[in-house]
């Protein structure tokens, strides 16, 4: 890399060159390198802020249906507490209480895990109350009065029976919380509180670009804006897809 | 004789599907006079309750009417526009469904979806059209109809729900009307009031009913006469009181053995193996070959049409007289 | 030969569920705590190899004895005592399982008695992997197929799902699966109300058979009485939570003597009397939360007087059928119509 490169539009327009397809941003890194990497960044925060929500949401849903009474209560409330704080206030009240608590250093490092979870405590809500209504409605479906007649372990029946039935939904609504997930993650990091500016996500490239787009170097901003929206598009496929999958009536 | 105030001739209903074009109805024909109670009756599956779905115009896409027509007092309904249709519907044709639950709107109050009714299908001012509701109510015998008038549906009880639609179904004094089923959600002694009531109403009014139900014993009880459907066709069509005594058409006899009665012998109830072939799955010939007793090689090659059958019709190869002179002996 | 013992004794059985409003608004309203009594002191006994039918229409509660007797829901007072012991005092699952292994349980609605996404054969094998009743996974097969023939279908079948079969044979496999773990007793609701007539003798008839061959214990709840009257040996009618009259089934039909079985048997649609006119009782069942006081039957009942509004009527012993009426108690009943001759 050479600060001479810096600053070079795509490459079918003038001053632009092929070693830098997508053109270079103000310190010379190529667009499109950190296109690359920065999605790999995105997904991954993407997914697993995703996988934790719904850990925690499934599990607390499936409590707060099955169990009933003042479990249910408890777990409700929570997330009705939960509930009046939007997403982003959320995460960056967490973001600015571990930032107290640790060290300069280790907080790039650690940026990643605390963004994710982050986005999981602000996602789990839905899952538990989707999940929670579907197992209220289950409970007293005839196959699991069937299978407490017969004596199985409860614990059992919740994941062996109502489980997969209550699952469909929920799936659906991860990957398009998958989407919202890298849409939030890009909004943390495009505000400053998210991934430090060293780490390309696709959030920090558009805000890196963003400084430049009225100057004229627009390539910055709009490449890794337009990758997103495709990457969010194709998770959204990938959801519809993934449940009918699941379905054994349309095998 | 009297000309028929209803007419299906030749109807046939396909519903097209990823995997070809289904058949659902498949060329029925049949009358109903005016005043007269006829019962379509006939398991899941036999297309009875399409049968009511088509001549009411409430045909969902992709189920279509492929072929064959229905005619109302001489007029063709089938092939009407929608907003056509729609103004038959409720002032010629009333509707009964299955469910008193769901077919009521449960935001409104019963006496304004009344007056609604009313109102869209005659020329009456709001007051008169209130006490036209009203007259309704007491006639369907709903006691205190003139407080009961603005409750809401869920602060009836199933059976008086269900005198609530039917007063709905009678709001604009209709001819015909198709009831699905009618009974089916209510209690044991509250279908007989019920039945009691729609009998009165097609006396007093000279409405005829097409009544749709798997219940044989509602229908016995109801209608003239009765068509049983098997696999979307009729298989036998006759008065009632003929097709329960003597019934001609095989299924129709398996149908009548294994209903389970009171009285005499305690013994195992004759019992029809098999299930009737689902749409796509139907054999050609007669539909009910596969289960029949009496099953006769013609019987796979060939489809029988409606043939006399000694008081009734059926569709059945036992009683063609030209090719097997023998089987009058059979009928004895 | 000795007599039959007592394969189930039920003892003054109550249920009572809490159908009040939420606390906040019933302090708005005004409303006092409300609570449904589904079973108002149930009693009855029934020995092996008999078929104990409970009759009666919606909201009477039969439901809710079967599961009490299931062991679905606890009692709110009384007993059920199933040979000898009483399955809601069990504390732990690990000693109820040897009783829930003998006592199962058929249910109406063929769609939903069976998981959607588990495969049959998994369905049926839930009752031999908790009680653990076979060694080898080959011996576990091999108990499927046999379980799946034994209700006449085929052992292949074992490998689909559930939406793949019609309802009579989802009751089948119901019926398989109810049939694993070699069960005395079956807690039969209302198991071919949701079928095709055609197809409810194909079920009935399997089920008679298989009662003759493996010496089973039905109690058969149903709304039916033409059902009834070809499935069981004994009946008790219920009404509103209490048993009005319990009879062996001849008796029952042949000389009824509580008028609401008079009026269940006036009102059943049949087909034997075609366009007859009649005019049928009035009145419905009334709501279960508020129930009319001393009998519950009194608003509808043309016998009704005085006490009948004060007193509840006990079950009395007349010739040889359990009666709960003051009417019938005082004979004020006239002579009890002959409703069918009964044979057997």
């Amino acid at each position: 890399m050479s600060l001479l490169d810096a600053s070079n539009p795509p490459a079918w327009l003038d001053g632009g060159s092929w070693t830098y397809p997508l053109g270079t941003d103000n310190q010379s890194r190529d667009v499109l390198s950190a296109i690359l990497y920065g999605s790999r960044l995105s997904l991954f925060v993407g997914s697993l802020a995703v996988l934790l929500a719904l850990l925690i949401g499934v599990t607390l849903g499936l409590l707060a249906g099955w169990c009933g009474g003042l479990t249910d209560t408890i777990i409700m409330r929570i997330a009705d507490v939960k509930l009046s704080f939007p997403a982003i206030l959320l995460a960056l009240l967490i973001d600015g209480v571990v930032r107290g608590m640790l060290p300069r250093d280790a907080q790039s490092e650690i940026a990643s895990y605390v963004l994710i979870a982050a986005i999981a405590l602000s996602f789990w809500v839905q899952y538990a109350r989707t999940v929670r209504a579907s197992t209220l409605v289950e409970r007293n479906k005839e196959y699991i009065q069937a299978a407490r007649v017969i004596g199985v372990h409860p614990a059992k029946i919740v994941l062996g029976h109502l489980l997969p039935n209550v699952i469909g939904p929920i799936l659906v609504i991860a990957t398009i919380n998958l989407a919202l997930a890298i849409l939030t993650e890009a909004t943390l990091s495009f505000l400053g509180v998210g991934l430090p500016p060293t780490q390309p996500s696709l959030g920090t490239l558009i805000r890196n670009g963003n400084d430049y787009l009225f100057s004229g170097d627009w390539w910055i901003s709009i490449f890794p804006g337009v990758v997103l929206a495709v990457l969010i598009l194709s998770v959204n496929l990938l959801g519809d897809w993934l449940r009918d999958a699941f379905n054994p009536k349309l095998r | 004789m009297l000309e028929p105030l209803l007419r299906v001739e030749n109807l046939r209903i396909e519903l097209p599907t990823r995997r070809g074009v289904l058949t659902a109805i498949d060329d029925i024909s049949f009358a109903i006079a005016p005043g007269e109670v006829l019962g379509v009756v006939g398991e899941s599956g036999a297309g009875k309750s399409l049968t009511g779905t088509a001549i009411i115009g409430l045909l969902e896409p992709p189920l279509r009417i492929a072929g064959g027509r229905i005619t109302l007092a001489g007029r063709r309904i089938d092939n009407l526009p929608s907003e056509a249709v729609r103004r038959i519907r409720g002032r010629e044709i009333g509707a009964i469904f299955q469910d008193p639950l769901t077919s009521l709107n449960p935001l409104y109050t019963i006496g304004r979806q009344l007056v609604e009714t009313i109102r869209t299908h005659l020329d009456l001012s709001p007051a008169a059209a209130r006490d036209q509701a009203l007259a309704l109510l007491r006639e369907v015998g709903i006691a205190g109809a003139e407080a009961r008038i603005d409750h809401y549906p869920h602060q009836f009880s199933g059976g008086m729900r269900q005198r609530v639609v039917i007063a709905l179904a009678i709001a604009a004094n209709p001819r015909l009307i198709i009831a699905d089923e009618p009974t089916t959600a209510l209690d044991v002694s509250i279908q007989a009031q019920i039945i009691a009531l729609l009998k009165r109403l097609c006396r007093d009014h000279g409405t005829a009913i097409m009544l749709v139900t798997h219940d044989m014993g509602v229908i016995a009880e109801t209608a003239h006469r009765v068509a049983v459907m098997y696999a979307g066709r009729i298989v036998e069509i006759g008065a009632v009181a003929e097709i329960v005594a003597h019934p001609r058409h095989p299924y129709t006899r398996g149908l009548m053995d294994s209903i389970p009665r009171i009285g005499g012998r305690r013994q195992r109830l004759r019992q029809i193996d098999g299930a009737m072939p689902r749409l796509g799955a139907i054999p050609a010939g007669c539909p009910f070959n596969q289960r029949c007793p009496e099953v006769a090689d013609r019987c796979r090659r060939q489809r029988p049409d409606l043939l006399p059958a000694a008081g009734t019709e059926a569709a059945c190869w036992l009683y063609d007289k030209v090719l097997l002179p023998a089987q009058e002996a059979f009928d004895g | 030969m000795a007599e039959p013992e007592t394969l189930l004794h039920v003892e003054e059985l109550h249920r009572s569920f809490d159908v009040s409003l939420p606390a906040i608004e019933r302090l708005m309203r005004g409303k006092k705590r409300a609570t449904l009594k589904a079973v108002d002191g149930i009693s009855f006994t029934m020995r092996r190899g008999e078929t104990f039918a409970l009759v009666g229409e919606s909201g009477c509660g039969k439901s809710t004895v079967a599961r009490l007797v299931v062991g679905l829901y606890r009692p709110t007072s009384g007993r059920v005592v199933f040979a000898g012991q009483e399955l809601a005092r069990l504390k732990s699952r690990k000693a109820a399982a040897p009783l829930r292994r003998r006592l199962q349980m058929i249910f109406q609605d063929p769609y939903a008695s069976l998981n959607p996404r588990w495969q049959v054969k998994r369905i049926i094998a839930e009752p031999l992997r908790t009680h653990r009743l076979v060694a080898s996974e080959a011996a576990l097969r091999q108990r499927v197929a046999e379980l799946l023939l034994q209700v006449r279908l085929s052992p292949v079948d074992g490998d689909k799902f559930p939406h793949e079969f019609s309802g009579g044979q989802r009751q089948r496999i119901s019926i398989a699966r109810a049939l694993a773990s070699n069960p005395e007793f079956l807690v039969c609701d209302e198991p071919t109300s949701a079928l095709d007539v055609s197809v409810q003798a194909q079920i009935l008839n399997l089920m008679k058979d298989l009662q003759r061959q493996l010496g089973l214990t039905y109690l058969f709840i149903s709304h039916n009485l033409a059902v009834i009257y070809q499935m069981s040996d004994r009946v008790g009618v219920m009404y509103l939570g209490r048993l009005v009259e319990i009879a062996s089934a001849e008796r029952l039909f042949a000389a009824p003597r509580h008028p609401y079985t008079q009026l269940l048997l006036d009102t059943i649609p049949s087909i034997e009397i075609t366009g007859r006119e009649r005019e049928p009782v009035g009145g419905e069942v009334p709501n279960p939360i508020n129930p009319p006081p001393g009998c519950s039957f009194h608003p509808r009942c043309p016998f009704a007087y005085e006490r009948c509004r004060r007193e509840r009527p006990e079950l009395i012993d007349v010739g040889g059928t359990l009666v709960a009426c003051h009417a019938v108690e005082e004979d004020r009943l006239p002579q009890a119509r002959a409703y069918t001759e009964y044979e057997t």
